[in-house]
């Protein structure tokens, strides 16, 4: 049990486990987000009673979900400095700020609307409560950009310089540092898998139904709206994707390398399965296509990329990167990491394509068990790259914490070693970590049995809420008695 | 030292002050609801109270922490470690209580267990923040790096630190019972239930401030900042003066937003004194080098980016209150507690 007594390895193991967890809940927030927005557009249009059950049910799926989001994100921003003393010291200057201004311009503006669409339905106007549901997933999105705008700043720091005496980076131009070489790319790949995600999330729910022939009116709605969202998103990953992976070829060589287990400078195959043999540096593989990889990021098959021990040679990185540091490098964990996002996103565009497909083709997905029960079982392909695709971005930035990123400034780099928190011992992290194991698989079963409560339930159309707001209105002198209307009209 | 970081210095103890205020009353709601709502209808008005808001007041939070992290890096960074356990305790309350709110009333099985976990989620930070407090008031060892050079958790916990607990602890019930005495439905017996334990909790609150004080000034010695005197005898004067204005009009008055709105005065000036006393320290070390603004500050671009970025959010963020807390005003009815 050596690593029970390495603190940097429990703090690491931390912060995996309660960032993996939190981002559990913020891919689906985001996702649904968007979904729950559709649907109350769809019921303030048309104020019909299926609508109103329809989007009420998003609604309680997504708050049940977001809750979770939100206590599991407060970890993440405490862990700086309880976890990465020396690193918030290090980064103090430039990564507090985007922090201070997800809560400032984020977080206010998701919370308060979210209390909105949780009690509000007969206290504010049909219209506002529309714009609370899209403001809730605009805020979302908003967090979603500082976040990523604190974390590419990691992978590829700009707008800064080492202070005099070495201990911290200093900013020089905050633009550059938010918009720095990633964030563009990173952003849009992120938000555009967490979107796959609800919308995955959304068809399995409705296919559910589809298979138990429950609510199928609401469910075809589902699909539809589901597989239009799903293969606009998925579409436009293509060039996400691509983008992320051309920033990482420039800006990131050690971690494409990684990507890829190359240890000697080549044009890069492209694997469709493989095992880096760490020992040997050889990547074990049934399948390859020669300068594939090159072939993606740069538009030729030719173009080399250098390896693992060209990078090491080339002295670029100091002692911080040595061909006698090489053997301690996770490189069959980034390589299998990332393979496993590629393979993913191969099954997300098959299961998008074909509930598409039999969405639109009158509906045929209404019959077809096997694509219901692919559909039942697909959030896990969408879910399994978002997390994948986050190993690949963290453990491939290692050994460092603050990336040496090819465009970025002289000096400004952070190893991993070198940031956790002195006062902070390992067996308060063992004894915390197993706090958090016990307290995180307790919350996940207590949502698990909401959720599934919820889809048990499934959209009801609410008589009583229809009754109460009926009698909402008598005591408002209201003389309108179209019920149809009287929800979204209460409280106006 | 310059002027952008006494900004910030105060801009982190307004941002606290919000938080004392706004969390202050859900988090007490939270400690009171199993001694003061008898029933499961009852319980539900008592969620239902804080239902809209919690989770903005809670911002309040992150807001402050992102910022001091933002602002002052160093003083971030050796609290949050140096209290490694007890931030930690304080972040358990805070995840169970977040989604035992939201799920108690989708998962009535659970119930007990839901309950449970509103109460030590409340009662934990409620307690610590005030620990937490007296610690940088009081001062802590820190090594050349400025690490907490202390024993974890126990180390922290004193007679004068432990005061300052109970003190915030106070604070925040007497929050709690305010708030909710102005969102219960009026006759009720939750109501009366609440509105009883305004006196006695604004007389322990003050009980508990007179001796805190007395233990800061003589027991700990500080070194204040002579400049602010002023400022401190205002804020002294201010919350003795917000406590028997509780205290009175919670007597003698039929009106039960004056109560809550001196025992949110009191909190806020509180806070202003507390940093009226540390500044312009954030942590004062008994060994090694206190954390002050003058040798913690970011640089003056970063901080000014970040005023910039305040000047348009904070803007925002008071236009939200106003429309949640204009949105759900008013008393709650049990019906509406129990359509959720």
């Amino acid at each position: 049990m050596e690593f029970l007594t390495d603190p940097v390895l429990l703090a690491r193991i931390q912060f995996a486990l309660t960032a993996m967890y939190h981002y559990v809940f913020v891919p689906l927030s985001i996702g649904l987000g968007l979904i729950v927005a559709i649907f109350e557009t769809k019921y303030y249009r048309s104020q019909s009673a299926e609508d109103a059950a329809a989007s009420r049910f998003w609604i309680k799926v997504f708050t049940a979900t977001f809750a979770l989001g939100v206590a599991t994100g407060i970890t993440m921003e405490f862990s700086f400095g309880t976890n990465w003393a020396d690193y918030a010291r290090f980064v103090g200057d430039i990564f507090g700020a985007p922090l201070a201004a997800e809560a400032l311009l984020a977080f206010f503006l998701e919370s308060v609307f979210l209390g909105v669409l949780l009690f509000g339905r007969k206290k504010v106007s049909g219209k506002f409560y529309l714009v609370s549901a899209w403001l809730v997933w605009l805020g979302s999105c908003l967090s979603a950009l500082w976040i990523i705008i604190a974390n590419s700043w990691m992978q590829t720091p700009a707008g800064a310089e080492l202070s005099a005496d070495g201990t911290q980076a200093l900013l020089t131009n905050f633009l550059d540092a938010a918009f720095n070489a990633t964030t563009a790319p990173r952003y849009f790949h992120t938000v555009d898998a967490l979107l796959i995600m609800g919308a995955f999330t959304a068809l399995a729910i409705a296919a559910w139904y589809l298979k138990k022939d429950l609510h199928t009116e609401f469910a075809m709605k589902t699909v539809r709206v589901a597989s239009v969202v799903a293969l606009c998103t998925t579409c436009l990953m293509v060039v996400f994707a691509h983008q992320s992976a051309v920033a990482v070829a420039e800006e990131q060589p050690t971690k494409f390398a990684m990507m890829e287990g190359a240890y000697n400078g080549e044009a890069m195959p492209l694997y469709a399965v493989g095992w880096v043999d760490e020992a040997s540096q050889k990547v074990i593989t049934p399948i390859a296509i020669p300068g594939g990889t090159s072939f993606l990021a740069s538009g030729s098959f030719d173009t080399e990329y250098p390896g693992l021990n060209d990078l090491a040679k080339s002295g670029v990185y100091g002692s911080d990167f040595t061909e006698e540091t090489i053997s301690e490098l996770p490189v069959n964990t980034v390589f299998q990491s990332y393979h496993l996002m590629v393979a993913m996103f191969g099954l997300i565009a098959l299961t998008t394509l074909l509930a598409f497909i039999f969405t639109f083709r009158k509906g045929r997905i209404a019959s077809m068990r096997w694509l219901q029960n692919l559909a039942i079982a697909s959030p896990l392909f969408p879910f399994l790259a978002i997390e994948a695709g986050w190993f690949t971005a963290e453990i491939g930035r290692q050994p460092w914490v603050v990336y040496p990123a090819t465009s970025s400034p002289e000096g400004v780099s952070l190893l991993t070693q070198a940031s956790s928190s002195a006062s902070v011992t390992s067996p308060e992290l063992a004894i915390t970590l197993a706090l958090f194991l016990l307290i995180y698989l307790f919350l996940i079963i207590g949502w698990a049995r909401i959720v599934i409560h919820l889809i048990k339930v499934g959209p009801r159309i609410d008589e009583s809420g229809e009754a109460n707001s009926e009698a909402a209105r008598k005591t408002d002198n209201s003389s309108n008695s179209n019920v149809e209307t009287s929800i979204g009209k209460a409280g106006e | 030292m310059t002027a952008l970081g006494i900004l910030w210095f105060a801009l982190i103890a307004v941002l606290i002050a919000g938080y004392f205020i706004l969390d202050g009353f859900d988090l007490g709601a939270g400690i009171l609801s199993p001694f003061i709502a008898k029933d499961e209808n009852e319980k539900a008005v008592v969620r239902r109270a804080i239902g809209p808001t919690w989770d903005g007041n809670e911002v309040w939070l992150l807001t402050a922490g992102g910022a001091l992290f933002a602002a002052f890096a160093p003083a971030y960074a050796t609290t949050f470690s140096g209290f490694y356990l007890a931030i930690m305790l304080v972040l358990f309350g805070l995840i169970v209580r977040a989604v035992s709110l939201e799920y108690r009333a989708h998962d009535p099985k659970w119930g007990k267990v839901w309950d449970a976990l509103f109460f030590i989620g409340s009662l934990l930070p409620a307690l610590l923040f005030g620990v937490a407090i007296g610690n940088v008031y009081a001062g802590i060892p820190l090594d050349a790096n400025g690490d907490y050079a202390g024993v974890p958790l126990l180390g922290l916990i004193t007679p004068f630190t432990l005061l300052c607990g109970l003190l915030g602890l106070s604070v925040f019930i007497t929050q709690g019972a305010t708030w909710i005495a102005l969102k219960a439905e009026k006759p009720s017996d939750l109501q009366a239930r609440a509105a009883k334990l305004r006196c006695p909790l604004a007389c322990i609150t003050m009980a508990l401030f007179v001796a805190v004080s007395a233990y800061a000034l003589m027991g700990i010695a500080p070194t204040l900042d002579p400049g602010l005197g002023t400022l401190r005898s205002v804020a002294c004067a201010g919350v003795v003066a917000a406590l028997m204005a509780l205290f009175l009009a919670s007597r003698e008055t039929d009106n039960d937003l004056l109560p809550f709105l001196a025992s949110s005065a009191s909190a806020l000036l509180l806070v202003v004194l507390f940093a009226a006393s540390m500044f312009p320290t954030l942590v004062v070390a008994t060994t090694g080098t206190s954390i002050t603004i003058a040798n913690a500050a970011s640089s003056d671009l970063a901080l000014a980016w970040m005023t910039g970025i305040t000047c348009i959010g904070l803007p925002l963020v008071l236009v939200y209150h106003v429309l949640v807390y204009r949105t759900f005003r008013g008393r709650i009815s049990a019906d509406e507690a129990n359509e959720y």
